[in-house]
């Protein structure tokens, strides 16, 4: 049998649909609603009493825009370590697929391009939330779900790979603290990070969100020839994190 | 190997249903040769060597610890054996793993399957996962099986024990095997499920399918497999059919004695200076082979009972039947 078969895949995303069939509401919800609370309480809040504008942007249109990348790390990172972790370490999911003609490169595959399908989708709400607030559509809008799907797929590989590395559910503190807390404080979302020391602002090369950030807000007021560097940064980091994330599983599933 | 044979195991990639069948008919469902497996200090499989011929139901029996489940992952590829050699349907592991894997169903221990999703659901994601061309044919198929077309809407979390242990053995089947792995199919459920379950593995190995059924339930053994097994520390020590081990290990009779512990030490003294063997047997002793013991090593109060499977097990592996 050949390497990443569309069918095992397919089956593999078939019972995440299934699952997912059964608390979309609950997701909906926290997706549409999460986005207005931070519109109202920045946006809103200290865009009326403290910020003006941001980089020629109302900070309505600034933190809406900058939420996609808030959206897409929360509904990528995390799904993929806790869902990843319950699904190997108690309802023994993996078991029951690994022991059925699918590996575990297809079952890391089909669980990324999965999760970066959700996120992709559900991190559009923000910027249709903030279209409710004032930001003006534009057609470089019908882009950003390609953005955020491969920006959660690297955060899907980063997530999985961390949760076939961890000994404890309670380790995936240290992760948040450390990695996923930072990356979207210096993303971009809230304030520029050109006011922030130079090295921090080296280091957000580095920072998937930030590129995403950017992409967004382009893709609302206008294109720059850089972008297509941006989007091939990503792509790298998503390949990288697709193979890291299978590595880890093997060692965690295989014996 | 027939030259035949030999052109069936190499063009069976394109799935052929009559090549695939000859295949089945004619190799060895399972091999393993000289098998280990280690985890660290541990060994829990410790060359192992088992051949299941196409067509038998073969009972795995051990006690907890003996290496049944990881000898049930190396035959699935999820754990990789150290040393030795697997071909499984004729496909040699772990490289044909996968190819393996589309012609086996698995049942395992634990219960595993998604709680939150219908029960006609469950089905159908592993039909797809097993390639099954028709899938709502399979779904049908399994809720017959598993007896459970009523409930195909409801999701598992809201049916009993039961039920889902017969769910379970349904996902396994989606496609129609030809070789089952059943990893202690019944542990932990009750009396009258159990009995229920029996029957259905039963009706598979009617019909044909190979069986691997791993278990530390004697009666389990005894109730369903052609040939039994026996496993301990990672090896097997002895196989046959049930009542050819009995004969060969614990003879016609087994006395049972049921006194105070000083009596007890008596008789089993007695026993074992006329060289009887002589196993617990809760608060009792047994004392297995009785037919051959001579005047007055038998107590009177004794009882004596066809020797069994039980007498077999404890002999040979130390452990406490269940």
């Amino acid at each position: 049998m050949r390497r990443l078969e569309p069918a095992a895949i397919g089956g593999v995303m078939s019972r995440e649909v299934a699952n997912f069939r059964t608390f979309w509401k609950a997701t909906t919800f926290s997706s549409v609603l999460e986005p207005v609370v931070y519109l109202l309480a920045f946006g809103l809040g200290l865009g009326a009493t403290i910020v003006d504008r941001v980089d020629g942007l109302s900070y309505v249109e600034y933190v809406g825009t900058g939420m996609v990348a808030t959206a897409v790390i929360f509904s990528s990172a995390f799904p993929a370590m806790f869902g990843t972790f319950v699904k190997e370490r108690f309802q023994r999911t993996y078991d029951a697929i690994l022991a059925a003609p699918v590996d575990v490169e297809e079952l890391v595959t089909a669980e990324m391009l999965w999760i970066g399908l959700r996120s992709g989708f559900f991190g559009c709400f923000p910027l249709l939330v903030s279209m409710l607030f004032g930001l003006d559509p534009a057609p470089g809008m019908l882009l950003v779900p390609l953005f955020a799907f491969i920006t959660a797929l690297i955060f899907a590989g980063f997530g999985i790979a961390v949760a076939a590395s961890v000994a404890k559910i309670d380790q995936f503190n240290y992760v948040t603290t450390l990695f996923i807390t930072p990356l979207f404080l210096v993303a971009g979302t809230f304030f520029p990070i050109d006011q922030l020391p130079e090295a921090v602002q080296i280091a957000s090369l580095l920072n998937p969100l930030h590129h995403l950030v950017e992409l967004v807000r382009h893709a609302c007021f206008g294109f720059e020839t850089w972008d297509l560097l941006r989007v091939a940064v990503l792509i790298a980091f998503a390949v990288a994190m697709w193979r890291v994330a299978v590595h880890r599983m093997e060692k965690r599933l295989i014996d | 190997m027939s030259l035949a044979l030999y052109v069936c195991l190499k063009i069976r990639k394109e799935h052929s249903p009559f090549v695939n069948y000859v295949v089945w008919r004619a190799v060895a469902a399972i091999e393993m040769r000289g098998v280990v497996k280690r985890f660290g200090a541990i060994t829990a499989v410790d060359g192992l060597d088992l051949e299941v011929p196409p067509g038998i139901c073969l009972g795995l029996l051990g006690p907890n610890g003996a290496g049944k489940s990881t000898t049930m992952r190396m035959l699935t590829g999820q754990a990789l054996a150290d040393e030795g050699s697997i071909t499984v349907l004729g496909h040699e592991l772990p490289g044909e793993a996968k190819e393996a894997r589309a012609e086996m169903g698995v049942v395992p221990q634990l219960d595993n399957l998604d709680v939150d999703v219908s029960v006609e659901d469950n089905l159908a994601v592993f039909a797809r996962l097993y390639r099954v061309k028709d899938v709502p044919a399979a779904v049908d198929r399994g809720l017959a099986l598993a007896r459970l077309g009523g409930r195909r809407r409801d999701p598992v979390d809201e049916l009993s024990g039961g039920m889902r242990r017969r769910l379970l053995l349904a996902r396994g089947l989606t496609h129609d095997p030809p070789l089952l792995l059943l990893d202690e199919p019944t542990v932990g459920l009750d009396p009258q499920i159990r009995t229920e379950l029996w029957s259905l593995i039963d009706s598979l190995r009617t019909k044909g399918t190979t069986i691997l059924m791993s278990t530390h339930y004697i009666e389990e053994a005894e109730r369903l497999a052609d040939e039994v097994a026996l496993m301990t520390h990672g090896k097997i020590i002895s196989r046959g059919k049930p009542s050819d081990l009995v004969a060969q290990h614990a003879g016609r009779e087994t006395a049972e004695v049921y006194a105070p512990p000083e009596r007890l030490a008596e008789v089993r003294a007695n026993a074992e200076a006329v060289g009887l063997k002589v196993r617990p047997a809760g608060p009792a002793i047994a004392i297995v082979g009785a037919e051959k013991a001579t005047n007055g090593v038998v107590p009177p109060e004794a009882i004596v009972r066809a020797a069994s499977l039980e007498d077999v097990f404890v002999l040979l592996t130390g452990e406490e039947a269940e």
